[in-house]
């Protein structure tokens, strides 16, 4: 990578510092931080999933799934457990191919590209696994500079201001020399999230964010989540089945069951108009649509047969 | 009726399955080996975890083994009075046999299964996925250090083991049951032929060291991500490469001994 | 672990390994030979040469002078041709130096041993020794013993 685009990239880093009352102005202006790689007219869709089918073992997991991101908002993405939300984003990011249908991100289809673009195009990409994925024989440090080193040469000097300034942006500046095995499960995701955002992506797909954390250290990535994707301009996706965390902070909800989007509309619109299967969904009814028993035959015959 | 057979075809199709996968991705190592050029450090710092904290068992090994060699030989060969021969016994043992053998038999114990655990725990902890998503490829960050390291480490080691082994049949030989210290040098030098049998035993132990590399980072790799297919994987490294390296030394001794 | 540190371990690791392999070659084995090459070549024809190999020892009073450097059949001379190469300090053998094949102990293995003779020319590249004596091979012996024996 050139040197210049490490000062841009700088430049990027002054802009979210900004007090909070110019930030507000600054996101809603279209950040433009690379060069585009297409010379598409930039709509605001940033991703659109086309008929999706994919299975895995035979056993199908989207069955012509479509949906559309609107660029620089938070999308959450909701279904059950095993509805292959995970799957979603490794589609997403290239890592596993569809049977059927497109994925384009940034105009760009992901599943025709040689290694080289679609490495180009992860770049501009952040995920947020659930584990955090930190490297474990990385200090925290370390792990943030993991990208910045192996993309660009950087001056060892900018380099560190530039790591501690991702780690101050998500509070821990202070644990810069902790190895990821000292870090509590919310620490090592926010040092995620700042390596995620290292390489200033356009957008960053979280995975099941709000998962196994503490009430404190849930609201922190929740606001997190929030305040990057409003100072940073980003594109967030958010794959959950945490309803009430995710409805709190997305401005677009899509729910996912069966293979196929279910329902889909601003959170206030679900309230409303959503189907009695996402009225079960997003209130956690136990019974509903999605019957509390797995298919049996009849309890009293089958209490009966056994004597 | 059909049900063994069913089974005997689904697992020699799984096995070619592997065997398929493996190659492919002994492809792509090879085809990213240029990283191990431009990246040097990556693979010294490889070379420390996998030839470095091998020293230790492969010295203390090799010492040992050159000592039973000695005594055993020794016994052997004053029954012939040709105790001055153990010098040649020892040093061609070692330098055609089981310096390459043992010394992979032990690294595939030591570093192999300590690579494949550890790969196949960045796997796990979706370290290597990671990675793919900030546009680093994990086969040249991860496994062609590796793979080199192991494939670079194998031949050293061996060398050193043989060099101690033959130190230690010297100490109970010349040092304790009284072998002249001449005749054990002058016969070892007789004997032993440079070409036919140094190299061949460095040419051995880079066979050995690149497919034990090999199976280690594969099965790392190729681990299914749960505790359990690690210690599985990392069961199979050992296993795997202790019979494919006692199969290829009987083909490597075939071809390179055969013509006497 | 500083990367410094790393560094300077697995520089003596490969060194070890290194003046292994140098050990391997220089004590252990017979590289030594391969390189002093200096010498002078002569050859000889023997009826039969027994199990004598290629780089056998050629010794003078059982000293070791040179080593066998070729064997091949002679088809003219229905001889064994053995070419042997003496270092080039041992430039003092007479020229009617006698090559006789022995064997090292009851089992062991064979070699060349050179008795000089009296004259005052002496071998040097490319002479041939005249005087030699084959290798003694046990069957031979005992048939000769045998048919000795019945004579008598």
């Amino acid at each position: 990578m050139t040197p210049h685009r490490g000062r841009l990239r700088l430049a990027g880093f002054v802009r979210r510092e900004t007090p909070p009352s110019a930030r507000a102005g600054i996101a809603h202006r279209p950040v433009q931080r690379f060069p585009p790689i297409d010379t598409q007219p930039h709509n605001d869709t940033l991703v659109e999933i086309r008929d999706l089918h994919f299975s895995r073992g035979g056993r199908p997991i989207f069955k012509g799934l479509s949906l559309k991101i609107p660029r620089g908002s938070i999308t959450a993405i909701m279904g059950p457990s095993g509805t292959g939300k995970t799957t979603l984003l490794k589609l997403i990011g290239g890592q596993l191919k569809p049977e059927r249908g497109q994925i384009l991100v940034d105009g760009v289809d992901v599943h025709r590209q040689g290694l080289a673009d679609l490495y180009r195009l992860r770049r501009r990409m952040g995920m947020l696994f659930q584990s955090g994925a930190l490297l474990t024989d990385l200090s925290v440090f370390e792990n943030v500079a993991f990208p910045l080193r192996e993309h660009c040469k950087l001056p060892e000097r900018l380099l560190r201001t530039l790591v501690l300034m991702k780690l101050e942006s998500v509070g821990l500046r202070g644990a810069r020399d902790l190895m990821p095995s000292e870090l509590s499960g919310g620490m090592a995701r926010r040092v995620a999230l700042a390596r995620a955002i290292a390489l200033d992506p356009m957008m960053i797909m979280y995975d099941e964010p709000f998962t196994g954390l503490d009430p404190i250290t849930m609201g922190v990535i929740v606001s997190l989540i929030k305040r990057l994707n409003d100072a940073l301009g980003l594109t967030s996706i958010l794959v959950s089945h945490d309803v009430q965390e995710a409805s709190s902070i997305a401005d677009y909800l899509y729910l996912i069951s069966d293979g196929q989007v279910v329902d889909a509309g601003t959170p206030d619109e679900l309230e409303t108009i959503a189907s009695e299967w996402s009225h079960q969904f997003l209130k956690g009814l136990p019974d509903g649509p999605v019957p509390f028993h797995y298919p049996a035959p009849d309890y009293l015959t089958d209490l009966t047969e056994g004597r | 009726m059909l049900g063994p057979l069913q089974r005997l075809g689904r697992w020699g199709l799984g096995v070619f399955e592997r065997l398929g996968r493996g190659h492919l991705f002994l492809l792509r190592i090879l085809l990213s080996l240029g990283v191990a050029v431009t990246r040097p450090r990556l693979v010294i710092k490889e070379l420390y975890s996998v030839g470095v904290l091998s020293l230790l068992i492969i010295a203390v090994s090799g010492l040992f083994v050159g000592m039973v060699l000695g005594y055993q030989g020794y016994i052997t060969l004053v029954k012939f009075g040709a105790e001055e021969a153990l010098g040649s016994v020892v040093a061609l043992s070692l330098v055609r046999e089981l310096g390459p053998v043992v010394t992979a038999l032990l690294f595939a114990g030591r570093a192999g299964s300590a690579l494949t655990a550890e790969i196949g725990l960045m796997k796990t902890t979706e370290q290597l996925s990671g990675m793919e998503m900030m546009a680093v490829d994990p086969v040249k960050r991860v496994i062609v250090p590796r793979f080199v390291a192991a494939f670079i480490s194998l031949p050293l080691l061996a060398a050193i083991f043989s060099a101690v082994a033959v130190m230690g049949g010297y100490f109970i030989g010349v040092g304790l049951l009284g072998v002249d210290a001449g005749s054990y040098w002058s016969q070892m030098q007789a004997n032993v032929d440079f070409y036919k049998d140094v190299m061949n035993g460095i040419i051995k132990s880079l066979v050995f060291g690149f497919v034990v590399a090999w199976i280690a980072v594969f099965e790392g790799h190729d681990t299914v991500p749960t505790s359990e297919g690690m210690s599985r994987s990392t069961t199979r490294t050992v296993v795997h490469s202790a019979l494919a390296v006692l199969a290829l030394d009987f083909i490597l001794t075939g071809l390179m001994f055969g013509d006497i | 672990m500083t990367t410094r540190t790393i560094e300077i371990a697995v520089g003596i690791f490969v060194a070890l390994g290194l003046a292994g392999l140098f050990m391997l070659a220089m004590q252990v084995s017979n590289i030594s030979e391969y390189r002093n090459t200096d010498g002078y070549t002569v050859h000889a024809y023997f009826n039969n040469i027994g199990g004598l190999k290629v780089r056998a020892p050629v010794t003078v009073s059982g000293v070791r002078v040179g080593r066998v450097t070729a064997i091949r059949y002679d088809p003219e001379r229905y001889q064994a041709r053995v070419e042997m190469t003496i270092s080039a300090n041992h430039d003092y053998l007479p020229a009617d130096t006698q090559a006789s094949i022995y064997t090292a102990g009851l089992l062991g293995e064979q070699y060349i041993a050179l008795e000089p003779g009296g004259e005052d020319d002496v071998l040097v590249h490319g002479s041939e020794i005249y005087y030699t004596q084959s290798a003694f091979v046990l069957e031979e012996i005992i048939g000769r013993i045998m048919v000795n024996m019945t004579t008598h």
